[in-house]
């Protein structure tokens, strides 16, 4: 049955999480302020919202599936701010990893943290591009090359590179591997300075005759040089996760910014009226209905991604439309709500001006919407990358 | 007490027969009538007929009175609307038309007005009834009607105008809303139930045209101190929930034009795959394939939007906002849609051998119309 509603136990989850928010935003600024420094593992406040993680995995099975909630607790996450309570312990490489590894590399680096490494100076969108070489040498993979704006690069514990193994072979030749901390020839270079997201660290790394075993390669190298394995599609298959979920997180930044706005107006005795027709409403309702409707429709696209995985269909075309109009909000809404507060909407003393400096990437990183609707394009004329490029 | 709550977008099996049997009596029946219809300015009384084994009005009609007996069914409604309008907005909208009036009758009628009226919709014949909402007005608001209804001993007397009144040509009962005695608002929305002969009701014989739906009959009406008896009043005593009802015509429109929006996206695909310029389908330039990509996101956007107002009408909670926020984001988008589809097409969009000029036509007016149709 077509429903939107949810059960007690997870309004009470989504509840705490919000409340968590609320308790991190004390710290945002600090941390917009302070880019130099990493945000510690948890907050003190942590303690006072013990388990929310415990109380999710033990939810009944007849709830909203796990894929779907996973999106509803992204956007609640994010409502806080950008920065969370506890780092969570795990990152991008962990979700390819887990889309891509075989079962005994699971195993090994399942709890450890590897961030992922795909963009190059020379390359963003276009990652079939890339320079980056593996070479196989004996029982070693020897890596060269240099890499950039990989997310959590300073903090994990290890990164899932992009190489190519052959590059006459276009994506084919892209394969990924697993490098942890402390290899010979694999450095961090650099910490990005950046608009927003400033708690989050961006690294740059560079490979110099960096060798790792032959079985860092993601899903086994038994089946090299055939094609597939921990190739490009096993590794695209992680964004048709991860997509509808940085969707998500463009929804919470709008929802975010919209609820303050709302609340700074109702202050001024400004509100919405809902029974009103559109020609009856004032300048400022009707921005804010359209922002409510649009963060909403991006809101429910998220949603419905999430739905279609975890009933086992498809979800290539919505995961893009997701993530589309996730970004799409997380820059319309906040500049919006900016604009209808006017100057001190800009200001510093509030966190609205650092949640569209935090946004802004939402439609960039993970593909940008312009990406996404190549993906979509693509498939709805059944042309391939080359026909539509 | 614990009760499961499922986020979900699943549709029943019921509601998939209702879509893919709406969806080909639109595709036969709706698309080829179209055109000519909309030339001719007519929607012919054999398309009513053969619609009316559809059994739309009669879904939502609870056994007792002779119905299907479906409970709430608002999703369902949409997901049928959405079909109608894929075939044909206009065409969709008079054959739905009937719905306009037994919806609030099921929804706020009396023992005695259900027993009255419901059994004339569930005969074997087409029955035209329909709803008065419109006034002659520039920047018309549900909020702020003019119709008055004032009283005179037990009764009420009508009097103000009603433009834009779906299928009024030939509606046999007109549920006219009137502002309530409490003054404007939704929730001080009165409904009375006039017959066609009622004395000081004037249906003109010339209805209203406008720059799309043309194949829909408007009807104008002029309430010249109409006296309604307390039967004819809707809900009697307690009244309607107008907030409901409006909310119900929101969504009903919109689940129109989501249908209508799929159509126009449906026609660019082919198209501009076809299409060659500069020795290449334009389908391959990114101008051309991101407008199109557009329509696909938006159309996603707007059906769960209605879907998820639709279903907490259903559910019977306050579906206001959700209503509000499905009317505003489904109208600007729809429009932009249709518009965009005529770009696509080019000169092609601009001639009347090609339906999208007819789309963006009937998207201009049903995106402004505050009850083509109802959940």
């Amino acid at each position: 049955m077509v429903d939107f509603r949810l059960s007690q136990n997870d309004t009470e989850i989504l509840e705490q999480v919000r409340r968590e928010g609320l308790a991190v935003r004390k710290h945002a600024r600090y941390f917009d302020e302070h880019e130099e420094e990493l945000p510690p593992e948890k907050f003190p406040e942590a303690d006072a919202f013990p388990g929310v993680s415990e109380r999710v995995n033990r939810r009944p099975a007849g709830d909203t599936p796990p894929a779907t909630f996973q999106m509803l607790l992204g956007m609640a996450r994010q409502w806080g701010d950008t920065l969370p309570l506890r780092q969570p312990p795990l990152a991008l490489g962990n979700a390819a990893l887990q889309a891509a590894g075989t079962p005994e590399q699971k195993q090994r680096w399942g709890a450890t943290a590897l961030s992922m490494a795909i963009t190059e100076p020379g390359c963003g969108s276009d990652s079939k591009a890339i320079k980056t070489t593996a070479r196989l040498d004996g029982e070693h993979w020897v890596i060269n090359g240099e890499k950039i704006f990989v997310t959590t690069g300073i903090r994990a514990q290890g990164v899932v590179v992009w190489a190519t193994v052959d590059a006459q072979r276009g994506r084919a030749g892209i394969k990924s591997f697993v490098v942890l901390k402390g290899t010979p020839g694999f450095e961090v270079t650099r910490k990005e300075k950046k608009l927003g997201i400033r708690a989050s660290d961006t690294a740059a790394l560079s490979f110099i005759d960096c060798r790792v075993p032959r079985d860092h390669l993601l899903g086994g190298d038994e089946t090299v040089p055939r094609q597939g394995s921990g190739g490009f599609r096993g590794v695209m298959k992680t964004f048709n996760m991860t997509r509808p979920a940085v969707g998500a997180i463009g929804v919470g930044k709008a929802r975010a910014s919209l609820d303050f706005a709302e609340e700074a107006l109702a202050g001024e005795g400004v509100a919405v009226d809902w029974e009103r027709g559109r020609r009856a409403r004032s300048t400022i309702e009707a921005k804010l209905v359209q922002m409510e409707a649009d963060a909403e429709a991006a809101s429910l696209t998220v949603l419905r991604a999430g739905w279609l995985a975890d009933a086992g269909e498809e979800n290539n075309v919505e995961a893009s439309i997701a993530k589309a109009k996730g970004g799409e909000v997380s820059r319309t809404v906040p500049q919006g709500c900016i604009e209808l507060l006017g100057a001190m909407g800009a200001s510093r003393e509030h966190l609205l001006e650092k949640w569209l400096r935090d946004g802004r990437i939402t439609d960039i990183y993970e593909g940008t919407g312009q990406i996404q609707r190549l993906i979509i394009a693509r498939a709805i004329f059944g042309y391939s990358s080359e026909e539509l490029g | 007490m614990y009760s499961a709550r499922v986020i979900s977008f699943a549709l029943s099996d019921s509601q998939k027969v209702a879509r893919d049997t709406v969806r080909e009596f639109a595709r036969r029946e709706l698309r080829d009538r179209a055109r000519p219809c909309d030339e001719e300015s007519r929607c012919p009384d054999e398309l009513l007929e053969k619609s009316w084994a559809l059994g739309l009005a009669a879904a939502c009609i609870p056994e007792a009175y002779g119905g299907g007996g479906v409970e709430g069914g608002h999703t369902t409604s949409a997901i049928v609307l959405e079909e109608l309008g894929y075939g044909c907005a206009s065409l969709g909208a008079a054959v739905a038309a009937p719905m306009l009036f037994v919806r609030p009758l099921v929804d706020f009628g009396t023992e005695e007005q259900k027993r009255d009226y419901l059994p004339l919709f569930t005969g074997d014949r087409y029955h035209a009834a329909t709803l008065a909402l419109h006034e002659p007005r520039f920047t018309f608001d549900p909020c702020a009607l003019e119709t008055t209804a004032e009283r005179r001993g037990a009764n009420r007397v009508l009097r103000g105008e009603k433009r834009l009144v779906p299928m009024g040509a030939r509606a046999s009962h007109f549920l006219v809303l009137a502002r309530g005695e409490r003054g404007p608002g939704l929730a001080n929305l009165e409904a009375f139930i006039l017959p066609r002969d009622a004395p000081g009701l004037r249906v003109h014989d010339e209805g209203d045209t406008t720059i799309g739906f043309q194949a829909m009959s408007w009807g104008r009406l002029t309430l010249d101190g109409v006296e309604a008896p307390p039967a004819w009043k809707l809900g009697g005593d307690s009244g309607i929930d107008g907030r409901r009802l409006i909310a119900s015509l929101r969504v009903g429109g919109a689940a129109l034009a989501v249908g209508l929006s799929r159509a126009v996206l449906d026609a660019c695909v082919p198209y501009a795959k076809e299409r060659v310029a500069f020795g290449q389908a334009i389908a391959k330039k990114q101008a051309i394939a991101f407008m199109i990509a557009d329509m696909r996101i938006e159309v996603d956007a707007m059906r769960w939007l209605v879907w998820k107002a639709a279903s907490e009408l259903e559910e019977r909670g306050d579906a206001t906002r959700a209503a509000a926020i499905a009317q505003d984001y489904v109208g600007r988008k729809a429009m932009k849609i249709a518009d965009d589809g005529i770009q696509v097409f080019g000169g092609h969009g601009f001639i009347r051998d090609f339906p999208l000029e007819l789309w963006f036509r009937n998207a201009r007016l049903l995106t402004v119309h505050e009850g083509p149709a109802a959940v």
